[in-house]
């Protein structure tokens, strides 16, 4: 280990999140998440600390939500023996249906923190996604989307590994500070604690607010069920249509090697890999 | 030329009418063109003489067909149908276009996914809604394409960016080049695909540099004169828990199944450049590559690129070694599976793993029906089999008879020895 351990400053946005099925507040997946990761790069890089940021109304139902995270953090402090900043989390106090975003942008470019964790959606209001990359764009500071895991954060630079579809993952090399967001890809969060979700603080700071007006213009109903897509057959006679209902599923134009040696036919399959590039090189 | 009907109505009329002294002569004609012999004729006394014989045709695995319905006459040339369906695409070329919509697709592979043709489906709607004062349809394409079938997607225009820095996870460079386009030819509608590859970020990124609120997760569009730009749109808001209806923005980035995908028209896909090449940005995210992932690892549901056995592969171990080499996760059918070869969670199709894999490679496997539908969502299928009547080999975009074990030990050669070379190169 090197003597001088690298310090870096996080600030983990929290949001109130939704049950699913009863539609309770919660703590939000994804930030809970995103407070794993942060969490776990604690552990990592000891002497580091992490702070919890929300903008939004104070409420019974959204402040029991918001201790959920707080119950998280149990414990994480003392490895570290640092006692700020996991015992409270920052609450920018603002009435429902506000932007959270102007108050969230002003308070990160005074805190200046190096890294900023947010999960991709919201589970309430809009959930657009839209967040991360409008404090990325005020901030002018560069974004992460889709994270797995951080790997390690070095004179300033930081080595990430993002998660793509089909299990697949991507190492990233970003300038700090930056925004990262995470999604269904990283750690799953840890259960949260009663006692120290209780007994951690909440420090309110009302602040300026900005009612969202478009938000209110448009026409919000519960989700109904998308219809499933039919399958249109655009066929003249009958015979077509009939072929069309009961055909098997074909490969179209589907080439058949056949009589040929092992080595022809392993050839004409390792060209088809490489043009698809699945092949690793 | 030759493919081309063409008809003779006085022999079709000479033909009807068996009274004509001509008649039998043409019938014989007419009947040599359909398929050999007549196969009706009167007969002398006026009674109509039939030779069961000379009717039908041949079918494709040697077996005489009959088909009564009229619709097939003759042996057809195997992928004629298909030419004749592409053939009655309506062209459509829009020269003078009233608007731009700008539509970027995903691309997975290099070619457009059945998202990215919904998408261009929903563009062609925008556009083509005032049929007097038609829009058109601009395609953003960045590095490689493979796809040829651009203009049968609905596409117009096409911008297509090959430089290097376009590669890999390239948010900022890509959208720099966004952003000149839209300084260059203003487009009135942006349209992205809202999938985690790519048009989920870029599409937010844009919208955020643009200034304009887009619309997340859209899954319809109707008419309305009321909204800014003519239309409203539906979408999900709040984990999916919601359906929220406001005025479509000019950015909308768009689910899956949106609208759907063009098929009766066939458009012109003509290259476009920029006057002004977008600038060259110095990125602060830096692409590392991809990351080796155990594939073994990977679940079978989202598995890229599989290798499964079925009751042919006899050589396990080579099978093993083979998708080791190959980088392939293992998948496997019923039977394999049931005689204990393969663990149960690796089996593909009904009672099994719906695999979603870009290339899957069976070996050994005939494809019963159920494992056909496991796999029917599969862009490339390869097989490699014994049999060549099987129903796999239909299926399968390569198919190569022979011998399995032989034939991947020659495969697993070819890669050794193309992985050896290039490190013998650098």
């Amino acid at each position: 280990m090197r003597p001088e351990q690298q310090v870096i400053e996080m600030v983990v946005l929290v949001s109130v999140g939704r049950h699913p099925i009863t539609g309770r507040a919660r703590r939000s997946d994804q930030d809970a998440r995103g407070l794993e990761l942060a969490l776990g790069l604690e552990q990592q890089l000891p002497g580091s600390w992490i702070s919890l940021l929300h903008a939004g109304p104070r409420s019974e139902a959204s402040e029991s939500a918001l201790r959920g995270y707080l119950g998280m953090a149990a414990g994480a402090g003392m490895a570290s023996g640092a006692d700020q900043g996991l015992q409270s989390l920052m609450l920018l106090e603002q009435p429902e249906g506000a932007d959270a975003i102007s108050a969230l942008a002003e308070h990160l470019a005074e805190a200046m923190p190096q890294l900023v964790i947010t999960g991709t959606r919201a589970e309430r209001g809009e959930g657009s996604g839209l967040l991360p990359y409008a404090l990325a764009e005020r901030l002018g500071w560069p974004l992460v989307n889709g994270l797995a895991a951080v790997e390690k954060v070095e004179n300033g630079m930081a080595t990430l590994l993002q998660a793509l579809p089909r299990g697949q993952r991507r190492r990233l090399q970003v300038r700090l500070p930056a925004i990262i967001s995470v999604d269904a890809a990283a750690p799953a969060a840890r259960q949260s604690a009663f006692g120290p979700a209780r007994r951690g603080k909440l420090e309110a700071t009302p602040v300026a607010a900005e009612l969202d007006q478009e938000l209110t213009e448009w026409q919000m109903t519960p989700a109904r069920k998308r219809p499933k897509r039919l399958k249109i057959i655009k066929a003249a006679s009958a015979r077509d249509r009939f072929k069309a209902a009961a055909a098997k599923a074909e490969g179209g134009s589907g080439q058949v090697l056949e009589g040929v040696s092992s080595e022809q036919g392993a050839d004409a399959i390792f060209t088809l890999l490489n043009e698809e590039g699945v092949l690793r090189r | 030329m030759s493919e081309m009907c063409r008809r003779d109505p006085r022999r079709e009329w000479i033909a009807r009418n068996r009274l004509h002294p001509e008649h039998s002569s043409v019938l014989a004609t007419l009947g040599s063109i359909g398929g050999g012999a007549a196969s009706e004729w009167p007969g002398p006394n006026g009674v109509l003489r039939r030779n069961p014989h000379g009717m039908g045709f041949i079918g494709p695995n040697g077996i005489k067909r009959i088909d009564r319905s009229g619709a097939q006459q003759g042996g057809q040339v195997p992928g004629r149908g298909r030419q004749a369906a592409l053939a009655t695409r309506r062209r459509v070329e829009i020269p003078e276009p009233a608007f731009l919509v700008v539509v970027v697709p995903e691309r997975v592979g290099g070619r457009l996914s059945s998202h990215d043709k919904d998408l261009l489906g929903l563009a062609r709607r925008l556009a083509d809604a005032d049929p007097e004062r038609p829009g058109a349809v601009l395609a953003v394409v960045f590095g490689e394409h493979k796809e040829e079938r651009l203009g049968e997607a609905g596409i117009d225009r096409l911008l297509h960016l090959r430089d290097d820095a376009y590669n890999g996870f390239a948010p900022e460079p890509r959208l720099a080049a966004l952003t000149a386009v839209e300084r260059e030819l203003a487009p009135r509608h942006w349209l992205l695909p809202d999938s985690p590859l790519g048009g989920a970020d870029l599409g937010r990124r844009l919208a955020v540099r643009l200034g304009e609120r887009p619309a997340t997760g859209v899954w319809q569009i109707e008419a309305d004169v009321e909204a800014p730009l003519g239309w409203r749109c539906t979408t999900r808001g709040a984990a999916e828990s919601l359906d929220i209806r406001r005025p479509l923005p000019r950015v909308a980035l768009a689910l899956a199944e949106c609208a759907e995908p063009v098929d009766e028209t066939r458009h012109a896909a003509e290259p476009l450049a920029l006057a002004i090449e977008p600038p060259v940005t110095l990125s602060r995210i830096e692409d590392l590559g991809q990351v080796a992932v155990d594939p073994a690892g990977v679940a079978l549901a989202e598995a890229e690129f599989i290798l499964s056995a079925g009751n042919g592969v006899k050589d396990w171990e080579g099978f093993h070694h083979a998708a080791r080499v190959l980088g392939a996760t293992e998948g496997a059918s019923r039977v394999a599976v049931d005689d204990g070869y393969m663990a149960r969670d690796r089996q593909v199709g009904a009672s099994g793993t719906w695999v979603t894999a870009r290339v899957y490679l069976a070996v050994g496997i005939s494809g019963a029906i159920q494992h056909l539908q496991g796999i029917q969502s599969c862009d490339k299928v390869v097989a490699i089999n014994l049999d060549p009547g099987c129903d796999m080999i239909k299926r399968a975009d390569l198919a190569v008879i022979g011998e399995a074990a032989e034939i991947l030990a020659a495969l697993v050669a070819k890669v050794e020895q193309q992985r050896g070379g290039q490190r013998d190169a650098a």
